[in-house]
């Protein structure tokens, strides 16, 4: 195990000191023995810039089952160190932060920084691992944390809807990207990226082809709440803030844009993933956008907010996947666009976070986060406000703010589509530079309404629950961190950003464009010139003022998106049909009636055999090997089968127990003609004490009241009896003409005596040859005899209490 | 006579399963004696009706198969066991629920 090993799994194992910590010193918040981990590891991964930059890989391998193929192997690229650092980075200064978030008193720490810490483990592993199963496995864990933390809270009830709701869904796409791998297996015959992305081309006609990209774009899109998967996030909103801030704005939400990154060389050489990334894409940045702007819940703009920057990074990889398909990396138009996604990446985590706090931070001074209760709160929290300026202008793509740079690239990648001349795009591109317009737009809107409904209008104090104040100096310290990068970014994003992260990452996504000596030249330029992109900018912030001020004249066109069609609704419908349905259906076949299961049994035994027979035309009928006919076997035959018969017929329970009495007689005479003395007499016997048996109960037993059934059902038993009757008497006539070896009696013919001293040759079977038969025969008897004891003696329920 | 046997067990059968698809316990437990005897026949029947001596050395050969007879043998006293079982399980059933109709005889549905 390599210490890259070891700092990936060091959450994992550090979680399980929070409960010691948390129960020996109750004293101090445990969050401070849990922050010097990230802080150490974001060092360690801080460590790896020198090595990336280079292009150089970092690859250890731990075998786990190396057998299948399957073997944690840890790789240290410039897109896995990337998101190293943001979980590490981010992580650290959201524990700081939780540490003035959660009351020590109040809280139960140790689970929250247990599943925190989980969480921490499992995305670093994500984002780590070269082989897809660890990777789905690191997955799957960040959805279970995940769900633990979304339900901290789990005696509200919204916290344990959110909790299933997310879970339901990043599952439900996990387990599809788990075919996707399986699928991508079968193709290349590995599990490890490198190795697949080293087969991209030879598989791109295989048939599993797009079975595979489908399946893994479910679990992408899933993870990162795209449209319409983008349910979920909002309700996640339960979590505490921190929370919210870590997982749902700067690393789980990412993972499905990781995992697209990551898989592009393998799956961008066909058109579909190209068109399904940038158009879902750019759909959720719409439908975000658009939503935001109707919440009243800060953290509900904020997570209307996140699916629709996600979505902004998804169609720019999607959009920059089509640089795969143009030569080289001079001139090549497209890279811009992706180099824009992982700018905005970077930009987000850091506003985003920054916001989350800030949001958690007017929750907690002021006791709500409806933006209709609070107004004026610049006066009381400067500090606060100042920080929520720079996020939300960096949100709304404002200079001097990061956003604005990557906003910038962002409308050049979508100008660049209006070039694109592959898979049809050109039917359509057009509508690519004017949806990122509108929604660029209403992120204007929603982002001036964050910050201005909140912090500045008339302060409502009687709304209020407490008196609000400045948050305390701790609480502020992760936020104001946050928000300087944003500032920091944008004036020296070059000198920061472009060689030790952005190339890097680029070599990583695109690694088959680079050739021998030559690397992505990144320049981010804070001031291009007056091209289109600059207009679009003026156009956004001019219409988002114009909206922004006019917001109660035409609040009205929500009102024309009926509820109904609410994929919440739709959501809540499924799982209710799927409830109720299911249900329905149980209940219409377990109806709790034997007679009923009966009935299937009997049925399928019919069906199932009727059309094995039939189908391998198995039934024969050979009739050179039967013995001869007797007078007394056909006379007694005929017996039988009268007796049998009446059975059916009979109206007293006298009557049908002589009945079954008589057959079995008749039975012990079949065994006399057939020659089988020692059977004759045992069914002499047991069938002389059954009779008896019965006659003993004869008294107690119910009487033998006539079916009160209706006819269809008495024709339906009919029905399946004879149908039943038959199938035996056929199997019987097709196994009887099919004899394909000779018995084996003839060993114990000829050794009975020999070998067991014995004559009697079947007795001799049951108790030497064959004897663990018999032994085990006695124990049943014996276990009836008890269980007859037992039943008659023991009253516990009833008896003995009266 | 095998064709015989084979349409006898078949009737057996047949009975059988009409009675156990009825409501009344007595009848089902009449029909899992039916169900019974057309088992073993039926075991005897596949191992061959050959005309031949009981499997007793002292006869004169040629032999019947006696291991059909074994099987057959060990099976009634299993469904004896069975049977009686079946039959106090019965009786106490009717004692305690009152009926001895299983349609009657449900307890609580498990999903409600």
């Amino acid at each position: 195990m390599s210490l890259l090993h070891l700092a990936i799994i060091a959450p994992l194992l550090y979680a399980i000191l929070v409960p010691l910590f948390y129960k020996s010193f109750r004293q101090i918040h445990t969050g401070w023995f849990v922050l010097p981990l990230p802080i150490i590891l974001f060092a360690y991964f801080f460590s790896y810039i020198s090595t990336t930059r280079h292009q150089a890989i970092v690859m250890e391998t731990l075998n786990w089952i190396p057998s299948m193929g399957i073997n944690f192997t840890a790789k240290v690229d410039g897109l896995g160190l990337l998101f190293a650092l943001l979980i590490t980075g981010i992580g650290s200064l959201v524990i700081l932060y939780s540490i003035y978030y959660l009351s020590k008193t109040k809280e139960k720490l140790n689970t929250f920084y247990t599943y925190l810490l989980l969480f921490m483990g499992a995305m670093l592993g994500v984002v780590l691992s070269d082989n897809l199963i660890v990777m789905y496995a690191f997955w799957e864990l960040t959805s279970f944390s995940s769900f633990l933390l979304i339900g901290y809270w789990y005696q509200r009830e919204k916290s344990r809807y959110g909790a299933q709701k997310s879970m339901i869904i990043t599952v439900f796409g996990g387990l599809a990207m788990l075919g996707g791998i399986i699928l991508l297996h079968l193709m290349t015959g590995s599990f490890s990226i490198t190795e697949i992305i080293a087969q991209a081309h030879d598989i791109v006609n295989h048939s599993l082809f797009i079975p595979a990209l489908l399946c893994v774009l479910l679990g992408a899109f899933t993870k990162s709440a795209q449209f319409p998967f983008h349910i979920w996030l909002p309700d996640a909103m339960e979590a505490p803030t921190p929370v919210s801030a870590y997982l749902h704005s700067a690393t789980m939400v990412k993972a499905g844009i990781y995992l697209v990154a990551r898989l592009t060389p393998v799956f961008a050489v066909d058109g579909l993933w190209v068109w399904l990334v940038a158009g879902f894409g750019i759909v959720t940045l719409f439908w975000g956008s658009f939503s935001a702007v109707k919440q009243t819940d800060l953290k509900s703009i904020l997570a209307f907010s996140t699916v629709s920057q996600l979505g902004l990074i998804m169609s720019l990889l999607g959009v920059g996947a089509a640089a795969l398909h143009f030569p080289g990396v001079e001139d090549n138009l497209y890279i811009v666009a992706t180099t824009a996604a992982v700018f905005h990446l970077i930009n987000h985590a850091t506003f985003k976070g920054s916001l989350f706090m800030v949001a958690g931070i007017v929750d907690h001074e002021t006791g709500t986060r409806d933006i209709r209760k609070l107004g004026g709160l610049m006066h009381f929290m400067p500090i606060t406000f100042t920080i929520a300026i720079i996020g939300t202008f960096s949100m709304a793509g404002l200079p001097p703010f990061n956003g604005f740079l990557s906003k910038e690239m962002f409308f050049t990648g979508m100008l660049h589509v209006l070039e694109l001349d592959l898979f049809n795009f050109q039917s359509v591109a057009i509508l690519f530079p004017i949806i990122a317009w509108i929604a660029s737009v209403f992120t204007f809107i929603y982002s001036m309404m964050l910050v201005f409904k909140t912090f500045t209008g008339k302060h409502q104090p009687e709304k209020l629950d407490k008196k609000p104040h400045e948050a305390p100096i701790g609480m502020l310290i992760s936020p104001t961190i946050l928000a300087s990068l944003v500032i920091i970014i944008f004036f020296f994003s070059n000198s920061l950003l472009s060689e030790n992260i952005i190339e890097p990452a680029l070599a990583a996504i695109f690694p088959g464009l680079l050739t021998e000596g030559t690397g992505f030249m990144v320049h981010i330029d804070i001031w291009h010139g007056f091209k289109p992109e600059l207009f679009m900018t003026l156009g956004v912030i001019a219409f988002g003022i114009l909206l922004y001020l006019t917001y109660p004249k035409w609040r009205k066109i929500y009102k024309l998106f009926p509820d109904k069609l609410a994929l919440n609704r739709l959501y809540d419908g499924i799982l209710e049909r799927a409830q109720n349905g299911s249900n329905r259906l149980t209940n219409s076949y377990m109806t709790g009636s034997i007679r009923s299961y009966l009935v299937y049994i009997f049925t399928f035994f019919i069906i199932i055999l009727a059309t094995s027979l039939f189908v391998k035309n198995a039934f024969k009928l050979d009739t050179s090997k039967v013995s001869s006919i007797g007078i007394y076997e056909l006379l007694l035959a005929l017996f039988i089968v009268i007796g049998a018969i009446s059975t059916v017929f009979a109206k007293t329970r006298l009557a049908s127990i002589l009945l079954l009495g008589a057959v079995g007689y008749m039975v012990s005479l079949f065994y006399v003609l057939f020659r089988a003395p020692d059977l004759a007499l045992t069914q002499l016997v047991i069938e002389t004490v059954s009779v008896a048996l019965f006659l003993v109960c004869f008294y107690h037993l119910p009487k033998l009241r006539k079916e009160d059934s209706r006819v269809r059902f008495k024709l339906m038993n009919a029905l399946i009896s004879v149908g039943v009757g038959i199938m035996v008497t056929l199997i019987a006539l097709s196994a009887h003409s099919n004899k394909f070896f000779q018995s084996i009696s003839q060993y114990y013919i000829e050794n009975t005596y020999t070998e067991a001293a014995g004559k009697n040759m079947v007795n001799v079977i049951l108790v030497d040859f064959r004897g663990f038969d018999t032994l085990f025969e006695i124990t049943v008897l014996a276990i009836a005899s008890l269980g007859i004891y037992g039943m008659i003696r023991l009253r516990l329920t009833r008896g003995d209490e009266e | 006579m095998e064709i015989v046997m084979a349409i006898v067990v078949g009737i057996l059968f047949m009975t059988a399963t009409y009675l156990m698809l009825s409501k009344s316990l007595l009848r089902i437990i009449v029909g899992t004696g039916l169900l019974s005897h057309g088992a073993h026949l039926l075991i005897l029947t596949m191992g061959r009706l050959k005309r031949g001596s009981a499997p007793l050395l002292g006869e004169k050969g040629p032999y019947t198969d006696p291991l059909p007879q074994a099987l057959i043998l060990t099976a009634i006293v299993i469904s004896f066991g069975v049977t009686a079982f079946f039959l106090v399980l019965a009786y106490r059933a009717y004692k305690e629920l009152g009926t001895d109709n299983i349609e009657k005889m449900r307890g609580n549905r498990g999903n409600e």
